[in-house]
């Protein structure tokens, strides 16, 4: 098993943070990961994106040519990637914010409104943690268990209201798609 | 009949400036080419651009330019004019690239009187490379490689460069200025074509200081850096004229 | 033992404070700066910790082996650039004979190049980089966790020695993040006679490297070449991957060695029987190593993200025993395993 996803959206969405988290369950499960940003003068404009392996075994490029799944916060990041995904792979929309519909017919593509759910809960900062929760039922690699452990150790034990922000968060990402 | 008040120089090239908003490049950037055009020196002009936010200046300068190490621009930039007098050169450089890395090169360029212009962008971080600490950052002030203030023990003080270039004896004009407003911009423009005629009239080494903001790393809006400069950075680095020796300058070389 | 997702860049940071080093200097330059920010965070945290932003990597580099002669455990870190203006404090080092780690996470080069991820200084690196008759020991980790390994290793290598040593990774170890372990450190051996504290009531010293007199300037240079002898009989790390029943070898390190990995695997599962020698000292460089496989295989490939500089070491360790292909990808592309794989499908077949 070999499971690589681009994260991407603007900077400031917290596209980094849904990476490392993401990773870091993975690790917790006991897989291979690992998780490359984008840096330097991509960051140019604004824009943001990491790439994240899991495997099964030794992963040999960090690089996703042909990601299995793309989760994309703005309009920009589905024209930027959406042709490298492989057939059969998965498009994670925010569909607060990206109306224009992808070109690939050979992916399944599931619209999650988090910014607009964000806003629901009262902090628009949380719209990442609600993709996760789409993300993390579609793609099955790691329980919804594991990813709020891993996402409460990077976010620090410090802010138990946080904590439970993001814990709701999840929760309405994790019901708003139904799994596969 | 409508009037064009507002064009492109033609020391500019078409590109869209990469910087970000708000930055104080583009502006000197943009001021430095009406320069060019209203001298008519697009022709005789080579550019020295640095390693910085302003590497990719060749991508916008419409006139001959040449990339330096980081550092080395006013080295390169003494070469070239005294391999080609009639020329006009300038260095285009930031903080780092001038007060730290590049502090022989451009303090022995002035030094020597070299007859070139240095364009000095002073905006207290290094931008390129994320915002870390630089010569001029100011003291207290956040960067990421003095995360909790710039230190005087440990960091020393932010440098007054123009006030320690003006003690040079080979230079012969020298201005901080600042581009935190359009009243701001004008007197920098007047400094820059000041320094360029400098040149120009083979007087010797100018030097322009130009405050100017870096919102991104300064994690300011762009209202709120153009105030930072008055209220915080002109307190360290005021702006004015650190030196002119123009007039004595004309007179020695009209005795020659 | 706890593991932790970390950046290269940390990792480096990190291992680095555990294995003792409470000197750092270094000048911000993509795509390292993270360790430089790293050590700035985290040096003020521990007792004795000192870091320095310098001037630039010239000043940087006179920085370490001046705190090295006092007797601390010293870094300094930079990519390509940077590295090329240490060369001048590295020669010195050597010659003073003064430990110390130099972290070089390439980019593309040459001149400014760009940040990409590039192998383009494997000959700055391996063939001494400054003026004089010396030698640098190179240490190429290809994981995150080697990453960590490696930096405390090049502790103990670097006061075992008294010789610099550098750590050659590239701008995606550096921003990749990977799981990892830190190793209880080694405690320090190094004798305090080679430290420079101040005479006290003592006799004084002093550490050079001008020796006027050729004779003795010869005898010093001799001393060096013995040591380095040493260090290659004692010193030399690789690892062979899939090797026993290979037709064809590649020969790959750092990231290039990930990706030829992933291209091996890719091979074997259509019959092609391809395995991996990975030099993981470059100085010294497993030569002997490498020409023992030659006696039952004969065809090598050598793949790098340059032209073709570690190239040369495996024509000199083959000596034309086998047969050498070589693939380069320079300038920061890095490729992918499949498209690594086609191309040593095409040389398997030709020469099969
Ligand atoms: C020898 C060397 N060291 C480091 C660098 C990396 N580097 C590029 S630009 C820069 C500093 C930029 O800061 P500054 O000069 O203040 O310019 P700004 O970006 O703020 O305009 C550095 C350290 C380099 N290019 N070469
Ligand atoms: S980082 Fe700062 S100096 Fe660089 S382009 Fe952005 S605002 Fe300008
Ligand atoms: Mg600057």
């Amino acid at each position: 098993m070999l499971v690589k996803t681009i994260f991407s959206g603007f900077g400031g969405q917290g596209v980094l943070m849904m990476g490392i988290s993401f990773a870091h369950s993975g690790m917790s499960k006991g897989y291979h990961v690992t998780f490359l940003p984008a840096y330097g003068a991509e960051m140019r404009g604004g824009t943001a994106n990491c790439t994240v392996a899991i495997a099964d075994e030794e992963i040999a490029s960090p690089v996703a040519s042909e990601p299995n799944n793309l989760v994309v916060m703005n309009a920009p990041s589905l024209f930027t990637f959406q042709n490298k995904i492989t057939t059969g792979g998965s498009i994670f929309l925010n569909s607060s914010i990206v109306n224009e519909e992808p070109h690939r017919h050979d992916v399944k593509v599931f619209r999650v409104p988090c910014s607009d759910l964000a806003q629901n809960l009262g902090n628009i900062r949380v719209a990442n943690t609600i993709m996760m929760g789409a993300f993390i039922r579609v793609s099955a690699v790691v329980t919804p268990e594991i990813y709020l452990k891993s996402l409460e150790t990077i976010m620090g034990s410090r802010k138990k209201a946080l904590a439970e922000l993001n814990r709701k968060a999840f929760m309405a990402g994790f019901e708003c798609v139904n799994e596969t | 009949m409508a009037k064009t008040v507002f064009k492109r120089p033609k020391s500019l090239k078409e590109n869209v400036f990469h910087y970000c908003p708000g930055c104080g490049h583009s502006i000197v950037h943009r001021v430095i080419a009406e320069i060019i055009d209203e001298l008519d020196i697009r022709g005789i002009t080579i550019g020295v651009p640095p390693a910085g936010c302003a590497v990719l200046a060749y991508n916008y300068f419409d006139f001959d330019m040449i990339e330096a190490p980081h550092g080395r621009g006013p080295a390169m930039a003494s070469a070239i004019k005294r391999s080609l007098p009639d020329r006009v050169v300038f260095s285009y450089q930031g903080d780092g690239d001038l007060a730290a890395i590049g502090i022989a090169e451009s303090f022995h360029a002035a030094n020597r009187g070299e007859n070139i212009t240095i364009i000095f962008i002073n905006n207290a971080v290094y931008g390129m490379t994320g915002g870390q600490m630089a010569p001029t950052t100011m003291l207290e002030q956040k960067t990421t490689t003095s995360p909790a203030g710039r230190n005087k023990t440990l960091d020393g003080y932010p440098v007054k460069v123009s006030e320690i270039f003006s003690q040079l004896r080979g230079v012969t004009y020298l201005e901080r200025c600042m581009v935190n407003s359009p009243a701001n911009v004008n007197k920098t423009k007047k400094a820059i074509k000041k320094a360029f005629q400098c040149q120009i009239d083979g007087l010797g080494f100018s030097l322009i200081e130009i405050l100017s903001p870096c919102p991104t790393n300064w994690k300011m809006n762009s209202v709120n850096s153009c105030k930072w400069i008055d209220e915080v950075m002109t307190k360290e680095f005021p702006p004015g004229v650190f030196k002119d020796n123009i007039a004595e300058a004309k007179k020695a070389s009209e005795a020659e | 033992m706890n593991k932790v997702l970390m950046s290269g860049n940390h990792i480096i940071g990190e291992a680095a404070i555990r294995a003792g080093c409470r000197f750092y200097a270094g000048y911000p330059i993509t795509p390292q700066n993270e360790l430089t920010e790293y050590m700035a965070e985290n040096m003020r945290n521990v007792t004795g910790g000192i870091f320095i932003q310098s001037e630039s990597e010239i000043a940087a580099i006179n920085m370490i082996a001046g705190s090295s002669a006092a007797g601390l455990r010293v870094m300094t870190s930079s990519s390509s650039p940077g590295i090329s203006l240490k060369q001048e404090g590295i020669s010195s080092m050597a010659a003073c004979e003064l430990p110390g780690v130099i972290v070089n996470i390439m980019r593309g080069g040459p001149g400014l190049g760009n940040i990409r991820p590039s192998q383009g200084d494997y000959f700055q690196a391996t063939r001494g980089g400054g003026h004089g008759d010396y030698r640098t020991i190179v240490l190429a980790p290809a994981s995150c966790q080697e990453l960590a390994d490696l930096t405390m290793e090049g502790f103990d290598l670097a006061d075992k020695y008294r010789n610099p040593v550098m750590i050659l990774a590239d701008g995606m170890m550096g921003q990749m993040m990977e799981p990892v372990i830190f190793k209880k450190p080694k405690p320090r051996v190094y004798n305090e006679k080679f430290m420079l504290r101040g005479a006290g009531s003592g006799k004084s010293k002093f550490i050079h490297g001008l020796i006027l007199d050729p004779i003795d300037m010869e005898e010093h240079n001799w001393k060096l070449a013995r040591k380095y002898a040493v260090i290659s009989k004692n010193e030399t790390h690789y690892e062979e991957y899939k090797i026993d029943d290979a037709q064809m070898v590649l020969v790959a390190y750092g990231t290039a060695a990930r990706i030829a990995k992933g291209a091996i695997k890719r091979l074997r599962s259509h019959g092609m029987q391809v395995g991996l020698f990975r030099p993981i000292t470059l100085w010294p460089f497993p030569e002997l190593q490498l020409r023992d496989l030659s006696s039952k295989i004969k065809q090598f490939l050598v793949f790098e993200m340059s032209t073709g500089q570690m190239l040369d070491d495996v024509r000199l360790a083959l000596q034309g025993y086998a047969d050498i292909q070589f693939h380069g990808r320079p300038g920061g592309a890095v490729p992918t395993p499949s498209e690594l794989a086609n191309v040593i499908a095409k040389h398997y077949k030709k020469n099969d």
